[in-house]
């Protein structure tokens, strides 16, 4: 299928992408690596008046490492956020998650900022950034500003960026000392996760002094498991972790779709859930 | 209209294209360099896979004024002065291939990750081709036919 007839404008710089933006109106959508926005505008599902290509704006894209947090551009491929060295500690969750998207030739495309703007409940770094308590970083006409990953994802397929805005990046705190996993459950290579779990964890010799989960394709939006996390602190013990993780089922009922019942969804997200929390705690003694 | 200038396979190509039209339609209709497939359509079976200034790309995802000023590499431009090169002789004598469909896809997804990792184990082999789908499901000669291209040019 060939999309809808659209007009394109190539911007050199950010202030020149926000001005065509804010001249092509609320049908005006950024364009960057297009690995979301041209599959939908392919089957019709997204009908763009004017694409802004801001894929040649060098200022948007890299990796910079801040000391205590790692800022990363929003043209910063899958493929180079999954090999940057800045992702230490905690942070190392985003590096895994983009290595196991889609397949190479997607990765090589594909941006961190534009997954991030899509907005799909099915995508795997949502999640990973709302374990991270991460920052979305947005600039539009009326200036810049930041939003709590918490507060960015507010719908299926829906963000807090408002019409006119870029994702320039995201502020991805570091947690050094701190484990990550990510563990997605899909039937076949390349598909969307019918469930995924995000994981840091805090691993001490006492146990686990804090944990954080994101959970995908949970419902809506990227969700928190609050509760498996309160439950999970303090626990050392593989049978302590199992009753932690059946906290999740405290969250609102997730959906039911071909692949999975609600169910089916709440079972899945247990079991990742133990997986990903023994995987990022890196102790033997939690591994199956 | 846009006007878009591509270098593919080393000769610079200077063109009006819509922008709805995608980089894979570009190379086979307006170029005629037919051997980039159009499988599944929906950037999932790899049959389209270029290389996309050296790295692996999905043409039917791909606009082609995303790819101006871009270097492009299609199946068409790995021989070079009548010699094939080492993926190509590869996958012939390995015979990695059976209805030859996904081949030139699965010949360019090879090429660029050996650039990447020039000798590879088969299980990595096997991931770097995740995103390259074979109906035939011939998948085991083509691995064969990659591990011993990157035999060929290791040596």
């Amino acid at each position: 299928m060939i999309p809808a007839s659209f007009d394109y404008e190539r911007a050199s710089s950010l202030d020149e992408a926000l001005s065509l933006l804010a001249a092509g109106g609320e049908d005006a959508r950024p364009l960057a690596g297009g690995h979301s926005l041209l599959p939908l505008m392919r089957l019709r599902l997204a009908r763009p008046s004017l694409l802004v290509d801001i894929g040649g704006i060098d200022e948007l894209r890299g990796v910079r490492d801040d000391g205590d947090s790692v800022t990363i551009g929003a043209l910063t491929t899958h493929h180079e956020v999954a090999g940057a060295a800045a992702l230490t500690g905690g942070s190392g969750l985003i590096a895994k998650v983009a290595e196991g998207i889609g397949d190479p030739q997607v990765r090589h495309r594909g941006t961190l900022g534009g997954s991030v703007a899509h907005a799909d409940p099915a995508s795997d770094l949502p999640a990973a950034l709302l374990a991270l308590d991460a920052e979305v970083t947005l600039a539009g006409p009326g200036g810049t500003r930041s939003v709590a990953a918490a507060d960015f994802f507010v719908g299926p397929f829906m963000s807090a960026a408002d019409d006119g805005e870029i994702v320039t990046g995201v502020r991805v705190p570091k947690r050094e000392g701190w484990g990550s996993a990510y563990q997605k459950f899909q039937r076949r290579a390349q598909d969307w996760a019918i469930v995924g779990v995000a994981a840091v964890v805090n691993w001490t010799d006492s146990g686990i002094a804090g944990a954080a989960i994101g959970l995908t394709n949970m419902g809506g939006t990227p969700l928190r498991a609050h509760a498996v996390e309160a439950a999970l602190t303090g626990t050392s013990e593989k049978a302590q972790i199992l009753a932690a993780v059946s906290k999740v089922s405290e969250l609102e009922t997730p959906p039911a779709d071909e692949n999975a019942s609600s169910e089916y969804r709440l079972h899945l997200a247990q079991v990742l859930i133990a997986r990903a929390v023994a995987e990022a705690a890196g102790c033997p003694g939690m591994q199956r | 209209m846009k006007r878009i200038s591509v270098t593919v396979n080393g000769v610079r190509h200077e063109a009006d294209v819509e922008p709805r039209t995608l980089l894979v339609h570009f190379i086979r209709e307006q170029l005629e360099l037919t051997g980039t497939n159009v499988g599944c359509d929906t950037s999932s079976c790899g049959a389209c896979t270029i290389l996309m200034d050296g790295q692996s790309a999905k043409s039917c995802t791909v606009l082609a004024v995303q790819a101006d000023g871009a270097e492009v590499t299609t199946v068409e431009g790995l021989a070079s002065n009548g010699d094939w090169h080492p993926v190509q002789k590869a996958f012939h004598e390995n015979h990695g291939l059976q209805c030859g469909f996904c081949t030139p896809g699965m010949m360019m997804a090879a090429v660029g990750y050996l650039d990447e990792n020039p000798s590879p184990s088969e299980d990595e082999v096997r991931l770097a081709l995740e995103g390259n789908l074979c109906r035939c499901t011939g998948y085991h000669n083509i691995v064969k036919a990659v591990l011993a291209a990157a035999d060929d040019m290791g040596s």
